[in-house]
């Protein structure tokens, strides 16, 4: 045994590593999916309403039903997706690398979030705002009487740095209280170690609704102190992609808009109105333009509804939460949910 | 010829097999260590670089340390606000790290010596829960032990509104399940002066007990030192405190809206912090002090027992001092340990400096690389600084031998 040799073997093990190491690949995300076979969702590990385990211990909520939407549009099979929980923090780090194609995990679009991470925000899904949540016995009604007080938030949150804005604008104090696990946020504040628990609306009502022994005895202040956009989010310098992702939202939105549901949709195959055809793909060859199958909205809203149904079933009167739909109600309701349409 | 060929045959039947060659299953049992290691550190390194290169909008850059905070911060030594850059709310909570570091590692060395001791006590009961106690808390997770304290016992004291409070009106403290409220003294613009007084009269006691104690080795006879230092230093607080025109203001918590306000304040999360960590620690450094007393040899006690000493100044002046030598060097890596492990603040809201840092500043600029780096090495430093300390501390009773 030759020291020559001894090297030998040493070189040749590096270069086996060298090239067992993974490289980026350049292809298309659309292609990547396709070629997996299944779409990789970012999105909550637990999150009532939005994305949480279900009792048969699969995923559920109106994050996830995107997610199922968006894989019926591409493989015209809404099971053909794979849910990638992840943390406030990770989310960015999970697109960025790779590890998933799509975050559908409520994310507040912001100019800094826009331009600092690799990210390019979609479209807006759901209008929420930050809320205040007190025990109704502070006998609090609006913020200025919350002088002092102590708030539990969520660190790393644009929620935590709305009540910093909120409190400095009008001259207030308060000491802040950031726990980075929810559940501990949520007990800390339901023995009295902070008078405020503030995150999103939608978020407070949810929780305290599911998990407070007596959510009576607390309530959510009338003031939203910031506006929450919550949007789909995708990588930077795949156009192709970002037009996907925009139209299956865009998609379920003029479904509602145009009366098809999961329960008529078949009837409206024979349909005469030319933009039903357009949608359906009874008439041109919509979803060939985004690279999907001719049938990509039939197979959405015959799988997965379209985006009332989608609220309703998660967050709404068909749901524990019983939120109703205030900004998120269509544009013709008075909502500010609008899509471009299909021509 | 022929005998090349006969040797070869030779060879061949009594030659163990390559697979069974010791030296040559040495040798590729180091190529393949080395070649794992080297796989392993190349895959990191280029998944790393992959990364950044798809991230190639946000290259690696420290600036974002002077951006504005644009949060705030409860639990802080120095004043904090949000339009402060972030590399003060890293201060913030490094001094938040120290402070619980230092007040935990001087507790449970108290609390350790005093189990440690206990454990070899000739009392079968102080003996035994001394044991218990060890056996228990070396034995619990630690994040687990300050999620306890913190949630079965801190977070269940009153709400504020109905706070114990003691000692009142005259001194009075609050305590509540936000914290520990009492008396504290603000600074005047007398106190700066006040502040020279103070010094100044810690000097002169100091140098007074350093004459007397002179005076005592010429002597013979060892006056009262620690009392005559003490003295002094009264003296001059008391005295600067009567000349000057009040250097502190005092004031006393009380219930206002819906805190306690006035006065100083421990949060309940340092409690909760300190109180987890330092059953746990105790309970290592007990055994280390056990170590260090069983290491004296018996001689040692039985001739002070013979000279009269109480078994009180026994441990004191006989056994305590050579057992340190002993004691010193795990000591040292117990109270590294433990600034390691205040960073479990996190999970309970103590923002120290991993929370600050790696929590709060790392979510909202979103700057993983940098952040961790700064996390590794502000730690390591720590660490190193820590064991540097202790270790000269430690070569200096050596030498003392």
């Amino acid at each position: 045994m030759s020291k020559k040799f001894r090297v030998l073997c040493l070189c040749v093990f590096v270069l086996l590593a060298l090239t067992l190491s993974v490289h980026a690949q350049d292809a298309s995300t659309l292609e990547l999916v396709q070629e997996r076979g299944h779409i990789i969702c970012i999105s909550h590990s637990g999150y009532p309403g939005f994305g949480f385990l279900d009792e048969e211990g699969n995923f559920a909520g109106f994050d996830t039903d995107f997610c199922r939407a968006t894989a019926a549009a591409i493989f015209g099979d809404a099971a053909a997706h794979e849910i990638l929980p992840a943390s406030s923090a990770d989310r960015f780090t999970f697109l960025a690398t790779g590890e998933g194609d799509v975050i559908y995990r409520t994310t507040t679009w912001t100019l800094s979030r826009d331009t600092d991470n690799n990210a390019q925000y979609a479209v807006i899904y759901f209008y929420d705002g930050q809320g205040l949540m007190v025990p109704t016995s502070l006998g609090v009604s609006t913020i200025e009487e919350l002088d002092g007080a102590t708030i539990c938030t969520d660190p790393g949150t644009t929620s935590e740095l709305n009540i910093a804005d909120a409190f400095a604008a009008r001259g207030l104090e308060y000491t802040p209280l950031p726990i980075e696990d929810d559940e501990e946020a949520w007990n800390t504040y339901l023995e009295g170690r902070c008078d405020v628990r503030t995150t999103d609306r939608s978020y407070l009502a949810s929780y305290a609704s599911t998990a407070f022994p007596n959510p009576e005895e607390h309530m959510v202040l009338d003031i939203t102190i910031s506006k929450e956009p919550l949007a789909h989010v995708v990588r930077n310098g795949d156009d192709q992609w970002l037009d996907i992702i925009q139209w299956v939202t865009f998609a379920l939105i003029n479904a509602e808009e145009y009366g098809i549901t999961s329960e008529n949709v078949d009837g409206f195959l024979d349909s005469e109105d030319p933009v039903i055809r357009r949608m359906l793909g009874t008439e041109d060859d919509f979803g060939g333009k985004l690279g999907l199958p001719s049938d990509w909205v039939y197979q959405m809203i015959k799988q997965v509804g379209n985006y009332g149904e989608m609220f309703d079933r998660n967050l709404g009167a068909g749901s524990p939460l019983n939120l109703s739909r205030g900004p998120n109600a269509l544009w013709t309701d008075g909502g500010l949910i609008y899509a471009p349409p299909f021509r | 010829m022929l005998s090349l060929v006969r040797y070869m045959a030779y060879a061949e039947q009594t030659s163990t097999p390559l697979y069974r060659d010791e030296r040559f299953l040495r040798i590729i049992n180091q190529v393949v260590v080395v070649a794992l290691v080297a796989g392993v550190l190349i895959f990191l390194y280029s998944n790393m670089v992959t990364a950044l290169r798809t991230q190639k909008e946000v290259p690696i850059s420290y600036d974002f340390l002077n951006d504005t905070a644009g949060f705030n911060l409860g639990e802080s030594t120095i004043a904090f606000t949000r339009t402060d850059p972030i590399h003060r709310a890293m201060l913030v909570g490094l001094l938040n790290t120290f402070k619980v570091s230092i007040a935990g590692i001087v507790l449970a060395t108290i609390l350790g010596t005093f189990i440690g001791v206990m454990r070899l006590s000739t009392n079968f009961l102080v003996s035994k829960i001394a044991l218990v106690y060890i056996n228990v808390f070396r034995n619990i997770p630690p994040l687990l032990l300050l999620i306890f304290w913190y949630r079965a016992i801190f977070l269940k004291l009153p709400r504020v509104q109905e706070a114990i409070v003691l000692f009142d009106p005259v001194f009075p403290v609050y305590i509540a399940n936000r914290g520990l409220f009492f008396p504290w003294g603000t600074a005047t613009e007398s106190w700066y002066t006040y502040r020279w007084i103070l010094l100044g009269g810690f000097a002169l006691a100091l140098f007074v007990a350093y004459l007397l104690r002179q005076h005592g080795k010429r002597t013979g006879r060892m006056p009262l030192v620690t009392l005559w230092f003490l003295v002094i230093l009264l003296a001059v607080t008391v005295l600067g405190y009567v000349i000057l025109p009040d250097p502190l203001e005092i004031t006393k918590p009380a219930l206002k809206g819906f805190n306690i306000r006035g006065g100083g304040s421990v949060s309940l999360e340092f409690w909760g912090l300190l109180f987890g960590l330092v059953i746990y620690a105790a309970a290592y450094i007990a055994e280390a002090v056990r170590a260090g007393i069983l290491s004296v040899d018996r001689g040692q006690r039985e001739a002070a027992r013979a000279l009269g000493f109480s078994s009180f100044n026994i441990m004191r002046l006989i056994i305590l001092p050579q057992a340190i030598r002993v004691v010193v060097p795990p000591l040292i890596s117990y109270a590294i340990g433990f600034t390691k492990n205040t960073s479990l603040g996190l999970a309970i809201g103590y923002t120290d400096f991993f929370a600050i840092t790696g929590g709060l500043i790392l979510n909202n600029t979103g700057r993983a690389v940098e952040t961790l780096t700064i996390i590794l090495l502000v730690y390591l430093t720590i660490s190193l600084i820590a064991s540097l300390i202790l270790n000269m501390y430690n070569r200096r009773i050596t030498l003392s031998h």
